[in-house]
């Protein structure tokens, strides 16, 4: 069981202050820290143990700059066997990414492509499912759990609500994976450290066949802080002045 | 000039809110292109919704086949694209939704018709669509600009646009004959499997004192189950902290757990992304603690507290401890 999985190295947002560059069409990243899509981490793990439990390899591809590599050397430490950092276009839009995608992973075998449902940073929710389209396989979405059998996955997706389907998709096949389909789990700086030594492989656009390096259907024309319509009455003063006035409120609003 | 479509999203014989959301939308965008509005219904056996959709759009067209009867994107696809080709629609409205996210991408490949996902504001300049879109986590809006096309594909966000009621239209229902060559074996729909009902009903609680991935670790939970006894209320958590297993699935509040309406939510260390606040913002009074003031979660909340919860918490919890409030 062949499996290549897609990984997106992503700033860290949450939790950071945010400023917009000069010319208004990205927030400034110089002072964020990166890391692996939270997404891609379930598909990496996710691969690795049908990897040990099929045999096979598991190999990880990433659009991305050379920093990209980080990324990388952290999912080769969670099991991956090879790497692939492929050159980034100077922009680019979901559609264009996997066209890059499907022009580096044609030349790899695979039975299996996983991707996450989702990048942090943008959230198109599209990479996955357009690339299965591209290659002329088929797909499944916000997959929670896999099952192989006879050349199949038996997947199953999450609905709203807490509601799933259960569904079998022919291999080979695109599933791009939810969160929670496996538990996190703890990469020891040796890990890293050994996964250091492994090789990643890196390519230039032109080398893959990729002439067409601009955004296919979407370009951001500019960003901003949302318009802070409704906003909630910020509390202040010390923490016990603070929660004085929330005992109050919640003794009031609970009636 | 093409019409604007909206395809009706359906579960186990109900049409969901966001088919209303979308309809509303589209009437406006139709106004906008001077064009009309037509809802797709797929499906099998689906009188009793395209009466429903009658009476809000001018016309519903329906493709009744049974095996359109529960959703398979290969199939969806492929009725689709015939019926892109066939009517050349401007614009195809698609729910952001689990169901709109396994189809949206394929379709706009094959059709080749520009996509944009996760639309919170959509609309037309000129011959161009140009769409908002909520990035990096809620904290920055994107406009977005689609390349000049015959039609374009739009997902939009579920709970943003106002839906379109019950109205006193008497839209035509036309029923177009089904492209389908039969099942496919490539992808299989089996059945759906309902959450089981377990544990503690979150949904049932008047004071529901919500943590998110902001707590850092489940060594905290204790203190904030303490929190909630002493409140009279119940925990509950964003989807990260049940990933990675803090707090049992019966306990998540957003699109893939549980609605809830207490009459008091305060969310600790949750950001406000959509998924987690469509399901909670019809709370009565929402309370957000939260470190960074530009959080999303702020503009849903009626009041705030900027601070790590760890100067927070511990006192709020000593000091309604035996007090009845
Ligand atoms: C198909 C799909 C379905 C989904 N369904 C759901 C769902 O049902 N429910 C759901 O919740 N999510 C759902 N999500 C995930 C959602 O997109 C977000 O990833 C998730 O809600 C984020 O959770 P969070 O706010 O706890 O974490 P984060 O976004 O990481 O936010 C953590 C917050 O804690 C704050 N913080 C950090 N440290 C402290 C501190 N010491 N004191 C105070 N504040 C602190 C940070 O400033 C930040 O705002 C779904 C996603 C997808 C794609
Ligand atoms: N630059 C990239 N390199 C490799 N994989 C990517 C890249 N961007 C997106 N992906 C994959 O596509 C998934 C969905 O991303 P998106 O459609 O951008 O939300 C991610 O979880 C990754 O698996």
């Amino acid at each position: 069981m062949n499996i290549v999985v897609c990984v997106k190295r992503v700033p860290k947002t949450a939790e950071a202050d945010i400023f917009i560059e000069k010319d208004g069409k990205d927030i400034k990243k110089d002072n964020l820290v990166f890391a692996l899509n939270d997404w891609d981490g379930y598909a990496v793990r996710e691969a690795v143990a049908l990897k040990e439990k099929f045999g096979g390899e598991v190999v990880v591809v990433s659009i991305g700059p050379e920093e990209a590599k980080e990324v990388l050397t952290r999912c080769l430490a969670m099991g991956a066997d090879r790497a692939l950092r492929i050159e980034e276009p100077p922009s680019s839009d979901a559609c264009l990414i996997a066209q890059i995608l499907s022009q580096a992973i044609k030349t790899q075998p695979f039975d299996l492509i996983l991707t996450g449902v989702q990048a942090e940073d943008d959230g198109w929710g599209q990479v996955g499912v357009a690339l299965a389209q591209i290659l002329g396989l088929p797909h499944a979405s916000i997959v929670n759990r896999i099952e192989i059998e006879d050349g199949k996955a038996k997947v199953k997706r999450e609905l709203e609500g807490g509601l799933e389907e259960l569904l079998e998709v022919k291999l080979p096949a695109v599933l791009t994976i939810q969160t929670g389909i496996n538990e996190p789990k703890y990469v020891s700086l040796s890990a890293i450290l050994e996964a250091e030594e492994k090789e990643t492989k890196e390519l230039g656009l032109e080398e893959i066949g990729v002439t067409h390096k601009e955004p296919l259907h979407t370009t951001i024309e500019q960003v901003s802080f949302p318009p802070v319509g409704k906003m909630a009455e910020i509390l202040k003063g010390s923490p016990e002045e603070v929660v004085g006035q929330l005992t109050e409120i919640i003794k009031k609003k609970k009636g | 000039m093409g019409e604007i479509f909206v395809l009706v999203e359906h579960r186990q014989g109900k049409i969901r809110d966001i088919t209303y959301e979308m309809i509303g939308l589209g009437e406006n965008l139709a106004n906008q292109k001077r064009t009309s509005l037509t809802a797709l219904l797929l499906g099998q056996d689906v009188k009793t919704m395209a009466e429903d959709l009658s009476s809000r759009v001018s016309k519903v067209l329906v493709v009744d086949d049974e095996n359109l009867r529960n959703f398979n994107s290969v199939l969806y696809q492929q009725a689709l694209s015939s019926l892109i080709s066939k009517y050349q629609p401007i614009l195809l409205l698609i729910g952001h939704s689990a169901f709109g996210m396994d189809l949206a991408p394929s379709l706009s490949i094959e059709t080749d018709l520009p996509l944009v996902t996760d639309c919170i504001g959509l609309w037309f300049e000129n011959e161009k669509l140009k769409a908002i879109r909520s990035i990096y986590g809620g904290k920055v809006n994107a406009s977005v600009s689609l390349k000049e096309s015959r039609g374009y594909i739009a997902t939009i966000r579920p709970g943003v646009f106002a839906p379109k009621p019950v109205g006193e239209k008497k839209g035509a229902i036309i029923m177009e004959h089904s492209p389908l060559k039969g099942a496919t074996d490539i992808k299989k729909f089996i059945e759906y499997i309902e959450a089981p009902i377990t544990g503690e009903d979150i949904t049932q609680a008047e004071i529901l004192v919500s943590v998110g991935q902001g707590i850092g670790g489940p060594e905290h939970i204790p203190m904030f189950e303490e929190l909630a006894k002493n409140l009279g209320g119940t925990i509950a958590c964003s989807r990260p902290v049940v990933d990675r297993n803090w707090l049992p699935k019966e306990r998540q509040v957003g699109i893939s757990g549980k609605t809830v309406k207490p009459k008091i939510y305060i969310a600790i260390g949750i950001s406000g992304a959509f998924q987690h606040v469509t399901a909670m913002q019809g709370s009565e009074t929402i309370i957000a603690i939260n470190k960074d003031p530009r959080a999303p979660i702020f503009s849903v909340a009626d009041y705030g507290i900027v601070d790590d919860f760890k100067n927070v918490i511990p006192i709020l919890k000593e000091k309604v401890k035996g007090q009845t409030l």
